[in-house]
């Protein structure tokens, strides 16, 4: 539902500023083979090649729709992409949260304004009662391609166009 | 008895008085220091011990303690306990921005002599009068510069004031509660304390009155030293601005010491002034 509204407002925003779509970011959740498993949360996030504000992309944690608590209070085990801007993030965030995903392959569309030039694009993995890990990949809008692999909490994060 | 071996009996005397300046570390813990969410709470250990931050000494004052709200009102301790090592008290973090929880103490410590008898002044007072003492005998409360009588000579005092502060933040960091004071020795950092991370330098200004306090001796001890060998402290100095620089070795909890003395003192008699400030700085991995 979250990729259906997320893909759809990306197709509008091809519609108008065409053929701007920056590219595609597929994360990989793997499945671990441990004795308690919880789906981790995870953050994608943007951040200018010489420094600048990062600008999240996704994140997905365990969103509460009752209670005092919207499920926030564990968000800085993500601890790089919080300092970085999740702090400064109000939640739940159109387009962009969403609720923690079943080991798999997920595409996520990079912001279709991001404007041409060198980026990180940062993936950040944080379980609970497990690990927690960052993979980097350099980002060139427009030409979108790299690959990298986390080691444990993360499968292959790929860029593509 | 050798005019030095007085004076080095004076020092051992001096230094077995208050908590904060003796080779014992008084320590405030925090359960973390960055914390999300809507209703988040910081639980604190407060105690005093040799290595950091093990609980083997003695507990601390919990009535010393305040907190300060993000935007400098006062705040609530709860929960508060004193065990036999360590005191315990929660803080509820019920507004977004940066808390700070501690204690500021001062006072003053010397000793004078009144027909060739030395006595003290400040400390834990004198032991309960008789010699031996009666079994639950009350210790004779301390001297204070109001005791001093009119015929005494070879007056020591020293002014004594120490801050241990910590600084935690929910949600975003603010800077509201780093505002000097503009008395004593206080902390003005350039990064903000709830935003260091492992192999990145941090910055840290000091103060004295509220001017940058150049040259200054700071201590930085990781905490865990159980689990290793050497103490692993950084012995630092504050540059000609105040500023101390300060590179993580690895993530952590620290703890962060910086003492100095000068010769600014507001007590009448007194001819040195003591100052320490304390905190506990979290390091996190990048």
């Amino acid at each position: 539902m979250r990729n259906a509204v997320l893909s759809s407002s990306a197709l509008l925003a091809g519609v108008i500023a065409a053929p701007a779509m920056a590219g595609t970011v597929t994360v990989t959740i793997p499945r671990l083979n441990v004795a308690e498993y919880h789906r981790p949360y995870v953050a994608v996030w943007v951040e200018p090649a010489g420094g600048g504000a990062a600008r999240t992309v996704a994140v997905w944690y365990d969103i509460k729709k009752r209670g005092n608590e919207p499920g926030t209070k564990w968000l800085a085990d993500l601890r790089a992409w919080w300092r970085k801007g999740g702090r400064s993030l109000n939640l739940p965030a159109n387009g962009v949260s969403g609720a923690t995903r079943a080991p798999g392959q997920y595409s996520i569309a990079l912001p279709a304004d991001l404007k041409p030039g060198a980026y990180v694009l940062n993936v950040e993995a944080a379980r609970e009662t497990g690990g927690r890990e960052l993979v980097t990949v350099p980002l060139n809008v427009p030409n979108t391609s790299g690959r990298a692999t986390g080691k444990g909490e993360l499968g292959a994060v790929t860029l593509s166009r | 008895m050798s005019p030095l071996a007085r004076r080095l009996l004076t020092a051992a005397a001096l230094l077995s008085i208050p908590a904060g300046l003796s080779a014992h570390r008084m320590w405030l813990l925090p359960s973390g220091t960055v914390f999300s969410g809507t209703d988040s709470w910081v639980t604190v250990d407060a105690a005093v011990s040799n290595d950091l931050f093990f609980l083997d000494h003695q507990p601390g004052r919990l009535e010393t303690i305040k907190v300060w709200q993000p935007d400098g009102t006062p705040g609530e301790l709860k929960n508060g306990s004193t065990g036999r090592y360590r005191s315990v008290f929660d803080v509820q973090l019920d507004k977004p921005g940066t808390w700070k929880i501690g204690s500021q103490m001062s006072g003053v410590m010397g000793s004078f002599k009144v027909d060739g008898v030395e006595k003290r002044v400040g400390g834990r007072g004198g032991p309960p009068p008789g010699a031996g003492g009666q079994p639950g005998a009350v210790r004779q409360p301390p001297l204070t510069v109001a005791d001093i009588p009119a015929n005494a000579t070879d007056v020591k005092l020293t002014e004594t004031s120490s801050r241990n502060e910590i600084y935690v933040t929910a949600g975003e960091p603010t800077t509201k509660v780093f505002k000097p004071t503009g008395k004593g020795l206080e902390f003005a950092p350039v990064t903000h304390p709830d935003e260091l991370v492992a192999g990145e330098a941090a910055r840290f200004r000091f103060l004295i009155d509220g001017k940058p306090a150049a040259g200054i001796k700071v201590s930085v001890i990781p905490g865990g030293k159980r689990y290793r060998n050497e103490e692993g402290g950084m012995e630092l100095t504050t540059g000609a601005d105040g500023v101390l620089t300060v590179t993580w070795p690895t993530a952590g909890m620290y703890w962060l010491n910086a003492t100095t003395t000068d010769s600014k003192t507001t007590t009448p008699r007194a001819t040195e002034r003591r100052m320490s400030y304390t905190t506990t700085l979290e390091v996190l991995t990048p």
